[in-house]
């Protein structure tokens, strides 16, 4: 077992796949000789041929279409949006098309298809190469949306979304590319899509959030800890359809509640999830929920400062923690 | 004396006779749904009318066995010939449980049926033309001698997904057949509306392919354009691009009046070249077919579209609770 990186992760869930099944494949734009912009592909071009890793025309239309015909065949395509924020051309294909298919022909036809994408801020990406865009697809039934925080989960939970039978859209955080390393085992394991995962065991504030914004997480909950305030943290992975049950447990068990997005905040995931424990949790509150997101403007600028502020970083984290440990 | 013109292509008499009732097939049904829809028993038709020797023409043309089709949703003709059967279409029509193509859950039109490779469809238009792509690129990777067949109408032909799929097909020399059934209208606009170039087969340049402009009411045209079609992309000589032209004889669908943005006169005229009269008047002027063939053939035709429409008026409705059931696999 080695201490690999949130993108080696990626790679090393890529070529397994490949190697285990012959249906796997990878299109998109850069995926191939050059390995990817972020160098998610990187080797595999070499080791599968130019036929499995497609170099693909720049239009991403094509790219989810071509690969939900695929899909629709019997392939196992992996299909790569160059930054989450170009995945918009190909919205039409995958919420008309890819979420719908099983569902329109009563079970005829099946969509097996992963679409990744990287997302997320605090790379000096502006407003075109930093957007969460979960919240887009976050209400179309037929679709799952993945977005692990380590590259333990990204390893099992890729491995998953290849495998599984729907189409997964699969957020990877980009600053967690090179940034969050730690040990990933060399077997075959995956990791079931639709489950949430308990980070911290705490008793006194619960934080729900996903991706990086884990990391953020943790990184406060250990200041709190010397203070002798116990942060308990769920980390969502699945965030369309949510993990109820997880949701409800982790809410119910502190009564003190923090969601965390780095997106917009209206309309945000946390905002779904915010509804699940109003529904289900008002006598188990201590306090209101509490909602720590990015500020509702278009998207995060290009200048540093202004970038800073759009996004949730640990300080901020430990201080909203802080005050809803005090309510 | 008709020149013979089916044998020149490879057409066999029992096959252009097969193709005349399998376009009168679609005819039939296409009617009865109009004589359903105004009576108030089904709520939506769209049709095939005047696109039948268009369809037909081309499906013949394919591997009936292997190939697989991504008709848009005036495709009766090219369903009909890929193994769909009438009954499969009025429950479609009824929105009944059996319906093959999506058990009532989808308007009629929208095509499907996996054991047909009938590739399944949805409305917002030209998305299938990637499908069609895709495809062809996982027949490819399989080593598998198989064609996609993928239609569209002319104003769809201004989608994105149009060009960015014909140019993925073109990239990558893939066996796609592109036909454009431009029957002159997308819903209201007519072709001058739609196209900055003369012809939709004008676009196939930019994407690396050939481009044939062919007589949509001549089933025996379409035939050879995409019978040659095929046999490029079976050669792996990749996609080619095939318009045929013809009419639209009925307005958009049952809830459009197509007075608003057209003469009387001019679909009047249009019927006069109706494939369904040509091609049976050919049939007789080169004896493949005479008047009491014709007689019986329509006979046939009659009493299957009216088992059929009994059937699905009679067929019970999906149950309630199944509402809920294929949004994921279900183990």
């Amino acid at each position: 077992m080695a201490v690999i990186s949130y993108i080696d992760a990626v790679i090393m869930a890529i070529r397994e796949e490949m190697e285990r099944d012959s249906r796997v494949f990878v299109l998109g734009e850069d995926v191939g000789k050059k390995g990817g912009v972020f160098k998610a592909t990187s080797g595999l071009y070499e080791q599968f041929g130019e036929q499995r890793v497609i170099d693909t025309p720049l239009a991403e239309s094509a790219i989810a279409g071509v690969g939900i015909g695929a899909a629709m065949y019997g392939m196992r395509p992996i299909a790569e949006m160059q930054f989450a924020d170009f995945i918009m051309p190909a919205i039409n294909q995958i919420i008309s098309e890819s979420a719908k298919i099983r569902y329109r022909s009563n079970n005829d036809w099946q969509c097996p298809i992963v679409i990744r994408a990287p997302y997320g801020g605090g790379v000096h990406g502006a407003l075109y190469h930093s957007q969460s865009v979960e919240a887009i697809f976050a209400n179309q039934p037929g679709l799952k949306i993945v977005m692990p925080s380590t590259p333990y989960d990204v390893k099992g939970l890729l491995k998953a979304a290849i495998r599984d039978e729907d189409p997964v859209l699969f957020f990877e955080h980009k600053r967690a590319y090179r940034l969050i390393k730690e040990e990933v085992p060399d077997d075959d394991y995956v990791l079931p899509i639709g489950k949430a995962d308990i980070k911290r065991v705490g008793d006194d504030v619960t934080v729900i959030t996903y991706g990086l914004c884990v990391h953020f997480a943790l990184q406060a909950a250990e200041k709190l800890a010397s203070d002798g305030i116990s942060v308990h943290i769920l980390d969502l992975r699945t965030v369309y359809p949510l993990d109820q049950e997880a949701i409800i447990e982790a809410a119910a068990k502190t009564g003190k509640v923090l969601l965390i997005t780095e997106d917009n905040k209206e309309g945000s995931i946390i905002s779904e999830v915010s509804a699940i424990i109003a529904e289900n949790c008002l006598f188990d509150l201590d306090a209101p929920i509490m909602r720590l997101a990015g500020p509702d403007v278009p998207a995060m600028p290009y200048s540093p400062p202004l970038e800073k502020s759009f996004m949730v970083n640990p300080d901020k984290v430990e201080k909203a923690l802080r005050d809803l440990a005090a309510y | 004396m008709v020149e013979n013109r089916h044998l020149q292509v490879g057409l066999r008499d029992e096959d252009v006779l097969e193709m005349y009732k399998v376009m009168l097939l679609a005819r039939r049904i296409d009617e009865r749904m109009w004589l359903l829809n105004r009576s108030g028993k089904i709520p939506f038709v769209v049709s095939c009318q005047g696109q039948e020797a268009s369809q037909v023409g081309a499906a013949f043309a394919l591997n009936r066995e292997k190939d697989y089709v991504l008709p848009y949703y005036r495709d009766l003709g090219v369903v009909l010939a890929f193994g769909m059967t009438a009954k499969d279409l009025m429950l479609s029509s009824f929105a009944k449980a059996e319906d093959p193509n999506s058990g009532g859950r989808q308007m009629p039109g929208h095509f499907g049926q996996k054991k047909n490779r009938i590739v399944t469809g949805s409305s917002p238009v030209t998305t299938q033309v990637p499908h069609a792509v895709g495809i062809a690129l996982a027949a490819k990777m399989e080593g598998k001698d198989i064609v996609s067949f993928v239609t569209f109408g002319e104003g769809s032909s201004n989608q994105g997904d149009f060009h960015e799929g014909a140019n993925f097909a073109g990239v990558h020399k893939l066996p796609v057949i592109l036909m454009c059934e431009n029957n002159q209208y997308a819903i209201s606009i007519p072709i001058e509306k739609q196209l900055a170039c003369g012809k939709v087969s004008d676009r196939a340049i930019g994407y690396g392919m050939p481009g044939v402009t062919v007589d949509g009411n001549d089933p025996i045209e379409v035939y050879k354009a995409v019978k040659e079609a095929a046999d490029r992309g079976r050669r792996g000589e990749g996609p080619s691009l095939i318009e045929a032209v013809s009419y639209r004889l009925t307005p958009h669908s049952s809830d459009d009046d197509d007075s608003q943005y057209r003469s009387a006169d001019e679909v009047s005229e249009a019927k006069k070249i109706d494939s369904i009269i040509t091609f049976a008047a050919y049939l007789k002027a080169t004896s493949v077919m005479d008047d009491e063939m014709e007689k019986q053939i329509n006979e046939e035709i009659m009493k299957v579209v009216n088992e059929a429409t009994d059937y699905a008026e009679e067929a019970p409705f999906a149950k309630e609770d199944t509402l809920s059931k294929y949004v994921y696999a279900e183990k």
